[in-house]
This record gives C-alpha cells, sequence and structure tokens, in this order.
C-alpha cells in the first residue's frame, strides 16, 4: 500500500471532508494524496478540492480511489 | 449547469421524494406525513409488537421499498460495501435517544419539511431547534469528536440487513397474523401496499445515487459553506409544498394541524435533540436506512436504535400526542440531552487540539 497524507477510508460524512479541508489548509500547494473508499467521500472530497482551486486526479484502486490533488 | 450526476441528482431526488409524499397522503398515508421515516419506524415497532400503541402499528411498505430500493441501486452501482465496527453500541443510543426526539416533536426532517410545507407553522419553530442541534454536533466534531474508522467486513454481514427487509415484506404480503395493524389512528391510514412500497424502492434508489440525506444539508452549510445536499432539501419543501397547494392541504397556523402539537418549546427541543444525535451518527434517518443497505452494519444498528427507542418511547409514555407532550416526555428529553452531551464531551480529542496548538505557538 502506498503512503498517502490523509486516509479517510472507514470515515463517515462530515469527517473526510473536514481531515482534507485541514490538509489543503496547512499545505496550501503542491500534491495532497487522499485515500477513500466510499462514494460520498470521493465526491465530497472532490467538490471541496475543486472548489478551492485544486486539480482532482481519481484512480481507482479495487474498492478505493486515491485522490490526488494538486495545486 | 445541472446534470444527472451532482445538484441536479440531488435535486431531483428532493422533488420526487416531496411529489411521492403528497401521492402517498392523497392515496391514504396520513395527513402531513406522506413519508416521515420516524413515524414509519414507529409504526413498524408497533407492527411487530414491540410496542403497544394501538393506533400506531403497521408495517410500512415504504421503509421496506427504501432499503430494498437502496440496496439494488448500491448492487448495480458497485457501491455496495459491507463495513462495520464504528462504535455500534454508541450509535445504537444516539439512535435510540434521536429517537426520543423526533417522537416529542412528531416527526423526522422528512416530515417536519412535509408539515412546513403544508403551512404547519409548530413545524417551523421546530427548523431552528433543528439547526440548533446539528450546531451543536458540529461543535463537537471540530472538537474532535469521532465514533472511530469503519472497517471492510466479508459482505454476509451486509446483506443481513436488506435481507430482514424482504423477510419483512413476505411476512407482510403473506399476511402473517402475527404482525399487528391498527385499525384507528394514523397506523390505519395507508396508501396502498404497491403504491406505497414503489414510491420507497424510487426514493430509496433515488436516495442512495443522490447521497441524499436532512442533516447533510445544514451542516455542510455551516461547516463547508458548501449547498450541495440543500438543492435536495429545498427541491424536497418546494415540491410538497405546490403539492399542497394543488389537493388543498394547505392551512397556515398553529392550532389543529394533523398530528401535531403547539407546544413550541418541546417542538423546539425535540428536534434539538434529535438533530445532535443524528449529526453525531453522520445522517438523517433516511440516510441510515439508504447507508444500512448499502453495507453498513453500523446504520444498520443505528435503525435498531431508531426501532428500540420508538417502542420506549410508547411503552413508557414519552411520546407526544396532539394533546401535547407528556411530563415522561419531557423529562426524557431532558435526560437525553445529558447523555448525548456527556457522549459528545467524552469522545471529543479536546485535548489533541490543545497540544496541536501549543506546537503551533512554540
Amino acid at each position: 500500500m502506498r503512503e498517502v497524507d490523509v486516509d479517510v477510508c472507514g470515515l463517515v460524512c462530515p469527517e473526510p471532508v473536514l481531515l482534507v479541508k485541514k490538509a489543503l489548509e496547512a499545505k496550501t500547494q503542491g500534491t495532497v494524496t487522499v485515500l477513500a473508499d466510499s462514494e460520498a467521500a470521493r465526491e465530497n472530497i472532490k467538490r471541496l478540492a475543486t472548489g478551492k482551486g485544486w486539480t482532482v486526479k481519481v484512480e481507482e484502486q479495487g474498492e478505493q480511489w486515491l485522490l490526488t490533488l494538486t495545486k | 449547469m445541472f446534470s444527472f450526476k451532482g445538484k441536479g441528482l440531488v435535486t431531483l431526488t428532493g422533488l420526487t421524494i416531496g411529489a411521492l409524499a403528497i401521492v402517498l397522503m392523497a392515496f391514504g398515508n396520513p395527513k402531513n406525513m406522506g413519508m416521515c421515516i420516524a413515524c414509519f419506524l414507529r409504526d413498524i415497532a408497533g407492527g411487530l409488537g414491540l410496542h403497544s400503541a394501538a393506533p400506531v402499528q403497521y408495517v410500512r411498505p415504504e421503509i421496506i421499498g427504501i432499503v430494498l430500493g437502496a440496496f439494488v441501486a448500491a448492487v448495480v452501482s458497485k457501491s455496495f460495501r459491507s463495513m462495520g465496527g464504528s462504535s455500534a453500541l454508541t450509535r445504537f443510543v444516539l439512535g435510540f435517544i434521536g429517537m426520543i426526539g423526533f417522537l416529542v416533536f412528531l416527526g423526522c426532517p422528512m416530515r417536519m419539511l412535509i408539515r412546513m410545507s403544508a403551512g404547519d407553522l409548530n413545524a417551523w419553530v421546530a427548523l431552528p431547534g433543528f439547526a440548533a442541534g446539528i450546531a451543536a454536533g458540529i461543535w463537537f466534531i471540530n472538537r474532535g469528536f469521532t465514533l472511530g474508522r469503519a472497517t471492510r467486513q466479508s459482505s454476509a454481514h451486509g446483506y443481513i440487513f436488506p435481507v430482514l427487509m424482504g423477510v419483512l415484506l413476505l411476512l407482510l404480503v403473506a399476511g402473517f397474523s402475527g404482525l399487528r395493524f391498527s385499525t384507528e389512528g394514523p397506523g390505519s391510514m395507508q396508501a396502498p401496499l404497491l403504491l406505497a412500497l414503489g414510491a420507497g424502492l424510487a426514493v430509496g434508489a433515488l436516495a442512495q445515487r443522490a447521497r441524499f440525506c436532512l442533516v447533510g444539508p445544514i451542516r455542510d452549510l455551516i461547516m463547508f459553506r458548501d449547498p450541495y445536499l440543500m438543492f435536495g432539501m429545498v427541491g424536497l419543501f418546494l415540491a410538497a409544498l405546490v403539492g399542497n397547494l394543488i389537493i388543498g392541504n394547505f392551512n397556515l397556523g398553529f392550532a389543529d394541524q394533523p398530528i401535531a402539537h403547539t407546544d413550541g418549546l418541546w417542538n423546539f427541543l425535540g428536534m434539538a435533540l434529535a438533530g445532535l444525535c443524528f449529526t453525531l451518527v453522520a445522517g438523517c434517518p433516511l440516510r441510515q436506512l439508504v447507508s444500512a443497505a448499502e453495507g453498513n452494519t453500523d446504520s444498520a444498528v443505528t435503525v435498531l436504535g431508531v426501532l428500540v427507542g420508538a417502542a420506549f418511547a410508547h411503552n413508557f409514555g414519552l411520546a407526544a400526542s396532539p394533546a401535547g407532550v407528556p411530563p415522561n416526555g419531557q423529562f426524557a428529553v431532558v435526560a437525553g440531552f445529558v447523555v448525548v452531551l456527556a457522549i459528545g464531551f467524552a469522545l471529543s480529542k479536546v485535548k489533541v487540539f490543545a497540544k496541536e496548538r501549543v506546537t503551533e505557538n512554540a
């Protein structure tokens, strides 16, 4: 398993978004990787990140998704 | 632009729920109820004999439909995941206490919106209470409140809840004599079985795809200024408003509203308690049903907490009636707040945050 910055697997809303929001606020630019295992978390994180001007790349990894957020 | 993926889908889901609630009401469901997850789970608790309040017993096909519709949608879209192990007992307790709040107000957020759309001003008093409860929940979440991570389980666990609902449907259709059915009162007001089941299937499938929720709209707006789910909530209200106007069920006022009381304080506090509980378990009763159908066994336990809460509410005289909120119910709401606040403080990582702040300052 690759190292990720934020692992939100097994968490339900709003925790995934809250954790990613904190990570994005701490980093402000560069790359943040997020591992999610639910559609809800994936979509909510995508919406949060794009809303804050980050570009989001989603890779499916079995039953999980690796989101790479860059700015 | 609206597409049938994001805002478009969640708006469509809200509109559909609002419209179907009015249709179900026109075809026999209780007035200003149409579809109410809390009331219908309470009816199911009665139908199974968990409580003996004769007017509120019926195995509501809408609930079964919602779970089966969401289950099929989750399987087809490959989003079915059997998960569990995130503080199941705590979720049970929060579902239980939240249900007492709902039954003191007389409705879940879905019915609150339907009542609001029919001009019931008592529900407009409950709305700020609900929002205040959600804000209190956010206060805890921002202090690190968490029920912990769920872990992936063997799929068999996730199938149990939908299968239970399937069995319940079979018992209902087969006319199993052990089930109890009201002969008068709200439980006796029933839309035809196939219509109720079909409406439930549609709502369940749409809600699963749209991730529809009625705690989320207010929570996400406060926490993240994110209006996504609010489109669904407003859609539900507007569709029900138009529907009520069409069928002549709009009656503005506090007094003489169907299956409602006028005690503003307890309408406010009941929904505040429920708002707090269901923010901490991450979603309204509809969302819990859908999430349980998607394989989340923690949500299934929350639903069981709601069912047992309904049974206790009626066995111990906690639930309100059009006559008002009984003293036992008022006591239960206060006691509920004490327990939930204790849970909230106990599970918040305030110290961790304090430590981080020290590190930042150093």
